[in-house]
């Protein structure tokens, strides 16, 4: 989809600026020491790196959820569309068009399905009708979940409530939804389906989406673009047919060398070498 | 009929009454724990604030009477109306609304996501508060809820005729039943199916119901903690309102309202902190445990006063084998 005249518009239409941002949690731990990034409209942003390395912190402080975990953004802005949203509400947020789908799901689990879904569109104020025409188009892009509608979230699989959670993004309009971890506990096959649903919605209701993923492999294949975040900075970033061709991202993220895929079993037997010496 | 089964039955009847009246203060608990995690301990004592809020708006005291006299030499106590009490209540609820919009902007607002237990001692601080506020507002005297107003208003007391004779007749015994009972329990049931209904079916109650399940994803849809909190608050100080005029009827508008709370506790221990019936049928079982047990076992063998302990022990008994409660809602775990 990223093709030339796209990148041309890559520079023109950023949604979402986040410039030199750094974050404090509770007054004293530093988190991120300034990330930089551009989202540009309608395309697929991937924010990539281990454990630690800021990407869900980066994703709250778009969102506006780091206040209630006592975190804050010291330096640098965020702007949504010129305007900058970083001491915006979340719910503040979530009206401009930016909502957040969190790691590990976060669905209401006492309620059912359809009640999650519905209020994911509590912020709209645009009449029960063109509600209801939305969880219609959230039933056909996951038809799991309208099987499952009548079920108490919490009981339902780990794939489904990943669907509900981003159903629920869905149904608040968004042009933009940051996604956290979308492949966090799910099996292969399962994680191919969520990006393809992701990547259909993409391109057929134009939502932009960022999406922090350490799953390096499936996440530089369905998106346009990529950054890669080590502890806190970002060490690298291209588009994603770039990234996946280059020798470093290769060998510490896809675990790839230049003498062919590394086996897991290789690496076990030199751990275990080095535990019958010492 | 024999005579100790047709007793037996009527102090079964009268601890179901007694009953509604726990269950009343143990609701506005539930209110607030569901939605927040706050372990609300000043629900009583926002039901004796509820209450002689209403008795001195009827009255048409002045507020801070002693306060203004005391700084302005003044000599005024009333402003000489008597409000009537269906406007006196609106008035009361509004003055609740406030008090909540005032108790999240001030207080909670600033502990968010802070522990429990800072969460715990600051409504203990605001139980303090707002005992002190209600006595400078008016007044630390003992006041009789105005049962029959001059405007016609009647909560009804007294026995009810109705029920003594009919039983009489039915039975050869005449149950005893206090009116101001059955008022209580008709009231409390349309609350408890309001806020049901409430919750189930509309956009800010299921909103509630997300907030209650997970804080931070309702905050991630764009749902405003903020007002939800003061919502439920609301809620909470209308509940104890109801419970306030309940218990006011019953014995008078005083400071000892506010331990009322205390006896809500093994309610709540029972129920189970998250359940709305489960207040309801907490409020039930210990109001007819505790008439009972004193009734056929402590009164006969236990030399008597046993309902001012009967209630922990049966909580003490849950705590123990049903730590969630009756209604407690289950833990949803998958890993």
């Amino acid at each position: 989809m990223l093709d030339d005249t796209d990148t041309a518009a890559v520079q023109v239409d950023n949604v979402l600026e986040v410039n030199n941002i750094e974050v404090i949690y509770n007054h004293v731990i530093l988190v991120l020491k300034g990330v930089s990034l551009n989202v540009p409209k309608g395309g697929i942003t991937a924010l990539l790196g281990g454990n630690g390395a800021g990407k869900t912190t980066t994703l709250k402080a778009i969102s506006g959820l780091l206040a209630s975990e006592r975190g804050e953004v010291t330096k640098g802005s965020i702007k949504y569309r010129g305007e900058p949203i970083h001491h915006a509400d979340p719910a503040e947020t979530v009206k401009k068009g930016v909502v957040q789908v969190m790691e590990g799901r976060h669905c209401f689990e006492h309620l059912t399905i359809e009640e999650n879904l519905l209020t994911g569109a509590y912020t709209r104020s645009d009449g029960t009708a063109a509600i209801n025409a939305d969880l219609e188009m959230v039933y056909d892009y996951f038809p799991r979940l309208k099987e499952r509608r009548r079920s108490q979230a919490g009981y339902t699989s780990g794939g489904e409530q990943q669907m509900c959670a981003v159903g629920r993004a869905l149904m608040s309009k968004p042009e933009t939804i940051l996604l956290d971890e979308p492949s966090m506990g799910l099996a292969p096959q399962l994680v191919e389906q969520i990006f393809e649903i992701v990547k259909s919605i993409n391109e057929e209701q134009g939502v932009t989406f960022l999406l922090a993923e350490q799953n390096t492999n499936v996440a530089l294949r369905f998106a346009h673009y990529g950054y890669i975040l080590e502890s806190g900075r970002v060490v690298m970033d291209g588009p994603a047919k770039d990234l996946r061709e280059n020798q470093d991202v290769k060998e510490f993220y896809l675990g790839l060398s230049d003498e062919g895929r590394k086996s897991y079993r290789d690496v076990r037997s030199y751990r275990r070498r080095k535990r019958w010496l010492s | 009929m024999p005579e100790q089964l047709a007793y037996t039955i009527e102090v079964f009847l009268n601890g179901l009454m007694a009953g509604v009246l726990y269950a009343l203060v143990a609701l506005g608990f539930v209110l607030i724990y569901k939605a927040s995690g706050i372990f609300n301990y000043a629900q009583g004592v926002m039901a004796l604030f509820a209450a002689m809020t209403l008795v001195g708006i009827q009255n048409g005291q002045v507020p801070f009477a002693h306060l203004i006299n005391a700084i302005f030499g003044t000599d005024v106590h009333k402003f000489g109306w008597t409000v009537h009490s269906f406007l006196a209540i609106l008035l009361t609820v509004i003055v609740m609304i406030a008090l909540a919009w005032a108790v999240q902007k001030f207080v909670f607002k600033h502990l968010v996501g802070q522990e429990p237990i800072i969460l715990f001692m600051a409504t203990i601080g605001l139980a303090y508060f707002l005992e002190g506020v209600a006595d400078l507002m008016w007044g630390s005297e003992l006041k009789a809820l105005n049962v029959c107003a001059a405007d016609g208003v009647c909560l009804p007391q007294g026995l009810n005729m109705w029920i003594d004779e009919t039983t009489f007749n039915a039975f050869g015994y005449g149950f005893f039943i206090d009116n101001l009972d059955i008022v209580a329990s008709i009231v409390a049931a349309i609350l408890v199916i309001g806020l049901v209904m409430f919750a189930q079916y509309t956009k800010q109650g299921r909103a509630m119901r997300a907030v209650a399940d997970d804080h931070q994803a309702a905050l991630s849809v764009g749902v405003s903690l903020n007002f939800i909190w003061v919502l439920v608050w609301s809620l909470a100080g209308f509940v104890a309102l109801v419970a306030g005029i309940m218990w006011g009827a019953k014995s008078g508008v005083q400071f000892s309202l506010s331990l009322i709370a205390l006896k809500a506790l093994p309610v709540l221990m029972l129920g189970g902190f998250t359940s709305i019936p489960g207040a309801i049928v907490g409020g039930l079982i210990i109001g007819v445990g505790e008439k009972l047990f004193e009734f056929l076992i402590g009164a006969p063998f236990l030399g008597g006063a046993t309902e001012n302990w009967f209630a922990y022990m049966l909580a003490l008994l849950f705590l123990v084998f049903r730590p969630q409660g009756l209604f407690g809602e289950k833990i949803i775990e998958r890993v």
